[in-house]
């Protein structure tokens, strides 16, 4: 008995010791990103089509000469599209196809060939490959732009409290910054204030003017910024119009059935004691 | 519509032949059950109905979608952009699984708390607890279909544990990847096993509701029916109790759905897999994120490696719960008249969910001591504490019959639980 009160006080402090061993005092500093109004918050949010039009001039002359929007096709940008597409007319939208060229083919003399873009086809990248684009960055490659907005958004980030995906991307667009004095910046990269490490490899994309904007809307870097992430996060669920109508038909269908439910739950019940 | 003096011919000529209006008549209509379940007996119904749910729009993605790594991430986001309503049905599947496992972990602490694992009904208990893992699977796959980034890593970290096992853990990994790394053979047969899951849960539910029908349901006062005067017919009493939760479940199911449809998934899964670049974190479901965390929270215990003893004691943690109807040596059921095990019980509760916000983090500082020390309780509350309350803890009285507390109370609604106190 008197050996194993020791031995237990021992095996006591060795557990304790096991829990207790790893803490680490350890801060990470993340600068928390800014938030911003958008068109398409709240449950009955809707794609302003202007800002949206605006968005895809700024794609088309800026990003889409790096980065990819492999998931979209001419066609979702007008009437056929999900959700009826960004306001363009059909017509419209085989003019801005036809811009494009595309590999096809076999033909039947058994050769590729190259034909404009037609409505249906995929939105036509930058480069051939994944390959061919790093090669001409430095060796980063930049991300396809799909569904970059949804693949932004910080763990619980898509309840409306927190930052969005959308704000994420616009946070980036409108971050860059230069270094503080004491960093030394890596090649090839710069310093922007909301990027995960500060150091992006993409060089800023926007400035004041950097597109003429067709409807006269005066183009300010964050003018430019607000229109291209309306644009992306279109591009990322084209189907949320649908969506939050569709829900809100719902809920009240929901609502009155579940008040009719429990009237009748109170009648039924009404005779047990 | 009790079959055999139906006014139906024809229902008659069946039953004779095939009693299914019998059957029907005598497990719904008839079957009688306690008149004061509380709504949180509402969850086994609403387990079933998810589970329908699940199949039902299963069945539809699975005409769409495609199983194969250069194929499987574009054609889950055609449903999304181009199939007809695909948005609505992926994302019911998707948040469906969300909450199918919130119903499910609502109707087994529900059970813990009344002690509806207790004679006689260990069976019903651990026929859930196979479902509960079947479930789990099943989800863990799904997960995989959709080929994002959590999907691939996610995937690589749960096979990998089976390389744990001594001697012949690595062999067992590459038979179930199919390879030796988790590439298109692994996402063909998580696929087809993701399809045959279900139907293999929807047995083993039909057991359990076998099971739940040889002795009734336990009830909010644990003890058990004396007559009929303790009963009320399941129809209409439960049918329209159960539609009635339906409804409120329904509607915060489609808040999710329609309003906040990707907030319960990584965002990261709207990245494609990329096996050459692992994500910053890799975490699974909110789902299984208190087995995470005790896979990662136990350390080298002598010579038994980390990996090996954290996949134990994960799995270990679901063995409890089969055991479970042994470990409780209370001979009384509901928590309601055991005055310590009450809190305990809540203990048990706070553990849990300390342990899912443990699995979320990395672990490193305070979180691995919480992890630690939320994995020990853990184990103790059900091999130490489950145990010794049975010798230690004095009951409270115990009402003699259910419908004699009901109206001792007050003679309220039986559904309500306020009145039930008095002894």
């Amino acid at each position: 008995m008197r050996r194993l009160a020791p031995t237990l006080i021992k095996g006591a402090l060795i557990g304790a010791g096991l829990l207790l061993a790893p803490i680490v005092a350890q801060a990470q500093e993340e600068t928390p990103l800014p938030r911003t109004s958008w068109s398409f918050d709240g449950p009955f949010g809707t794609y302003d089509r202007a800002g949206v039009q605006r968005g895809f001039q700024v794609y088309q002359s800026v990003c889409s000469n790096c980065h990819s929007l492999n998931l979209v096709t001419y066609d979702d940008l007008g009437p056929n599209g999900p959700g009826g597409g960004i306001g363009y007319s059909e017509d419209q939208v085989k003019g801005i196809a036809a811009e494009k060229e595309v590999t096809d083919g076999p033909n039947d003399q058994g050769e590729m060939f190259q034909r404009p873009a037609r409505p249906s086809d995929h939105f036509v990248p930058p480069f051939p490959n994944d390959q061919a684009n790093r090669a001409a960055h430095n060796g980063a490659l930049p991300p396809d732009l799909s569904l970059i907005v949804k693949e932004r958004a910080a763990g619980l980030g898509a309840l409306p409290w927190s930052a969005s995906g959308a704000d994420y991307v616009y946070d980036i667009l409108t971050g860059f910054k230069n270094p503080p004095p004491n960093e030394k910046l890596p090649d090839n990269s710069y310093y922007n204030e909301y990027f995960p490490g500060h150091h992006i490899a993409m060089p800023p994309p926007l400035a004041d003017d950097t597109v003429s904007y067709s409807d006269g809307t005066k183009a300010t870097t964050a003018q430019e910024a607000h229109d291209v992430v309306t644009f992306l996060t279109w591009a990322a669920e084209p189907t949320m119009e649908d969506r939050k109508r569709n829900g809100a038909k719902v809920l009240i269908f929901l609502v009155v059935l579940t008040g009719l439910l429990y009237a009748a739950k109170r009648k039924i019940w009404a005779d047990v004691h | 519509m009790a079959a055999p003096q139906s006014q139906n011919a024809l229902v008659r000529w069946i039953d004779r032949r095939l009693p299914v209006f019998t059957f029907i008549n005598h497990e719904l209509n008839e079957y009688p059950t306690p008149k004061n379940l509380s709504y949180w007996w509402n969850f086994g119904s609403l387990a079933g109905i998810m589970l329908v749910i699940m199949m039902a729009t299963g069945i539809f993605l699975a005409m769409e979608y495609t199983p194969n790594v250069n194929l499987a991430f574009d054609s889950v986001e055609r449903i999304m952009r181009d199939v007809n309503w695909g948005w609505l049905i992926r994302y019911i599947h998707m948040n469906g699984a969300s909450f199918f496992f919130i119903v499910v972990y609502i109707h087994i602490f529900r059970g813990l708390y009344y002690g509806s694992y207790k004679e006689p009904r260990e069976l019903l208990w651990i026929l859930g607890v196979i479902i509960l893992l079947c479930m789990m699977a099943t989800a863990f796959m799904g997960y995989v279909l959709p080929w994002g980034q959590m999907s691939y890593w996610g995937a690589t970290v749960i096979t990998n544990l089976f390389g744990a096992i001594p001697v012949v853990g690595n062999d067992i990994v590459t038979w179930l990847w199919g390879g030796f790394a988790v590439d298109n053979p692994t996402l063909n047969r998580f696929y087809a096993l993701h399809y045959l899951m279900p139907f293999v849960i929807l047995g083993v539910v039909g057991l359990h509701i076998m099971a739940l029908h040889t002795n009734g349901s336990n009830n909010p006062l644990g003890i058990d029916r004396k007559g009929p005067q303790d009963s009320i017919p399941f129809h209409p009493y439960y049918t329209i109790k159960d539609s009635f939760g339906l409804g409120v479940f329904l509607i915060i199911f489609c808040i999710f759905v329609f309003y906040f449809p990707n907030a319960l998934g990584d965002p990261q899964n709207y990245i494609r897999a990329n096996p050459l670049q692992t994500p910053p974190e890799i975490v699974p479901e909110w789902y299984f994120l208190p087995f995470y965390a005790m896979l990662r929270s136990v350390p080298d215990i002598l010579f038994i490696k980390a990996k090996l003893a954290g996949v134990l004691t994960m799995f270990g943690s679901i063995f409890l719960l089969f055991i479970l109807p042994w470990l409780d040596t209370s001979p009384v059921r509901s928590a309601r008249f055991r005055p310590v095990y009450k809190w305990w019980f809540w203990l048990l509760v706070i553990d849990v969910f300390a342990l899912g916000a443990v699995g979320a983090h990395r672990p490193e500082g305070w979180w691995i001591v919480i992890g630690r020390f939320g994995t020990l309780y853990y184990y103790i509350h059900f091999l130490i504490v489950f145990p010794l309350l049975g010798i230690f803890e004095r009951p409270l009285p115990l009402p003699t019959s259910i419908s004699a507390a009901v109206t001792k109370g007050g003679g309220k609604l039986a559904g309500a639980s306020a009145p039930m106190e008095k002894p």
